[in-house]
């Protein structure tokens, strides 16, 4: 048995960050809590923000020339320049608030896409996509006769770089690809794809909702063109997330959402929209959530992206070892977990997922069971469902042991 | 593990009563949960008074529908088409015996869903009519 179960992280410290953590979900069985690709529990440091936010300044920001407002205005602002060096972003003005990863891909459809995306055209997504970053594209597609084709995921749960070389021939127009996915862990080589995209004429979207939370990311390294993560999935509040933009791409794309504060000038002919990043930002935004969310990015900081990172690849190794110790089980994704985050989608003989996951939650154990958003990928694995169990900074290896005698039970009640 | 897998369910998922389609027969219809894959496909056949006299299905799925579909294919015999509209989620959950959070619900409706859609043409969700 692999004895590495050595992490960076004072797991216990951490723990005691995380107040909901602390908890039990019947008399006697603590909860487990392993559905972080689902969101994510916040430190006390994220929530006291926020509610300070509400008890001491809350103000609308921009235009107020009050004392509340000024700080309101500052913590938002400061908030996006945090966020912007924690994923290293050249400016600002390349960060735009939006309500979540969702949200981030659309706005690129609906702007960037519906003004460069002409028939004949191709975008291309892979097999392993979140509908999130799927479903837009196949709204778009159809919207302008474009074509949209998918990478193929390999049997070892790798995307087919092969074949997206070969798919990427001069009518690509996008790639939209996750860095890391949702149901199998594996983490995309986005810098490569993004080369080759570029010298292939095409732009790239990368998916970060499940990387940035859980890995040092640099988009300027990458090179991406778009970006785009949720603050939920990184112990931040739910509400907010973020679309980093290249600043001339985002200087050329319409808005296509209007109103207060994404305009300069208004009169009753018409309007000029407001420089970036607030042309993309009709409306009063989520104030206390971005707020929240710059917390979040200082609290990951302080940690250390690279402990964090590493810590999940020990529990993942640690899990991946333990679950296939069980009859029955069969892990999907990366074997090498060297090219997978801490996301470990299981299936067990003779047990459907739902069952499962509720002998686990009887356990303690918190898990997910369905398609995970990605019903195509499943489709491709020839399974309607799967269970996953999913790692953060404040899961321990006994967690992991837990969740492994919580299968074994799983198995005793359904052995006819 | 007691409170879900009860003795009950454990055993109807078990040795399924029913567990066979019926042919001919006055319904027959099947649908399945996209959500996380269970089916169910039933067959009813129903005498002059419209009263159901046999009840065959078949599907997969997780224990609770599949329970749920073989408790409920034994529940319904005997009943006439309009006792049964009235058959309602509530119905299942008693049937059952437990209690189940909205996810879960799901898995129990289904074959009373398919039944209702059968009998009635009905496509709501039993318990989400309005």
């Amino acid at each position: 048995m692999n004895t590495n179960r050595r992490t960076p992280l004072d797991v216990e410290a951490v723990r005691a960050d995380f107040p909901v953590l602390h908890q039990e979900v019947r008399p006697g069985v603590p909860l487990i809590y392993l559905d972080n690709a689902a969101t994510t529990q916040k430190p006390l440091a994220v929530v006291d923000t926020m509610s300070d936010y509400y008890r001491l300044y809350n103000a609308n920001v921009h235009r107020g020339i009050h004392k509340l407002s000024e700080a309101a205005t500052d913590a938002y602002e400061a908030a996006r320049a945090r966020i912007a060096e924690f994923i290293n972003a050249a400016s600002h003005r390349e960060i735009i608030y939006t309500r979540n990863t969702s949200e981030s891909i659309n706005l690129v459809a609906m702007t960037w896409g519906r003004a460069n995306v002409g028939s004949g055209d191709v975008i291309l997504s892979t097999e392993m996509e979140h509908h999130s970053n799927l479903v837009p594209w196949q709204i778009l597609a159809e919207e302008k006769g474009a074509e949209l084709r998918y990478v193929p995921v390999r049997d070892d749960g790798l995307l087919d770089v092969a074949a997206f070389d070969a798919m990427l021939d001069g009518r690509v127009k996008l790639v939209a690809v996750t860095q890391m996915s949702n149901v199998l862990g594996t983490i995309n080589p986005v810098a490569d794809m993004a080369a080759k995209a570029h010298a292939a004429g095409a732009l790239i979207l990368v998916d970060a909702a499940q990387s940035v939370p859980h890995m040092p990311v640099d988009v300027r390294a990458i090179d991406a063109d778009f970006f785009a993560f949720s603050g939920h999935k990184m112990v931040g509040p739910t509400g907010i997330g973020i679309l980093y933009g290249k600043r001339e791409l985002l200087e050329a794309m319409p808005p296509y959402m209007y109103g207060g504060d994404m305009i300069k000038r208004v009169t009753f002919e018409g309007a000029e929209w407001n420089d970036l990043p607030w042309k993309f930002e009709a409306g009063t935004p989520s104030i206390a959530e971005a707020i929240g969310l710059g917390a979040a990015v200082d609290y990951l900081t302080e940690t250390g992206m690279e402990n964090i990172h590493a810590h999940e690849q020990a529990l993942i190794d640690y899990a991946a070892e333990r679950l296939v110790e069980v009859p029955g089980v069969r892990v999907f994704g990366p074997e090498d977990v060297t090219q997978r985050g801490g996301v470990a989608s299981f299936s067990l003989d003779g047990m459907h997922p739902h069952d499962i996951a509720q002998i686990l939650d009887h356990e303690g154990v918190a898990v997910r069971a369905g398609h995970h958003c990605a019903m195509p990928l499943h489709q491709r694995l020839s399974v309607v469902a799967t269970t996953r169990a999913s790692f953060y900074l404040y899961n321990s290896f006994s967690e992991v042991d837990r969740l492994i005698e919580a299968l074994y039970k799983a198995k005793e009640v359904f052995t006819f | 593990m007691d409170d879900l897998y009860r003795e009950i369910i454990l055993d109807h998922y078990q040795n399924p009563r029913n567990k066979e389609l019926l042919s001919p027969a006055d319904i027959d219809y099947e649908e399945d949960n996209p959500v996380c894959g269970d089916h169910i496909h039933l067959t009813v056949q129903l005498d002059d008074e419209d009263r159901v006299t046999a009840v065959g299905w078949d599907g997969e799925g997780c224990a609770i529908s599949q329970a749920s579909a073989s408790m409920l294919s034994e529940a319904i015999v005997g009943k006439t088409l309009e006792e049964l509209r009235s058959f309602s989620k509530d119905d299942v959950l008693e049937m059952l015996g437990i209690e189940l959070g909205p996810v879960r619900l799901k898995c129990a409706l289904l074959s009373l869903k398919v039944l209702k859609a059968g009998a009635y043409g009905l496509t709501a969700w039993p318990g989400e009519e309005e």
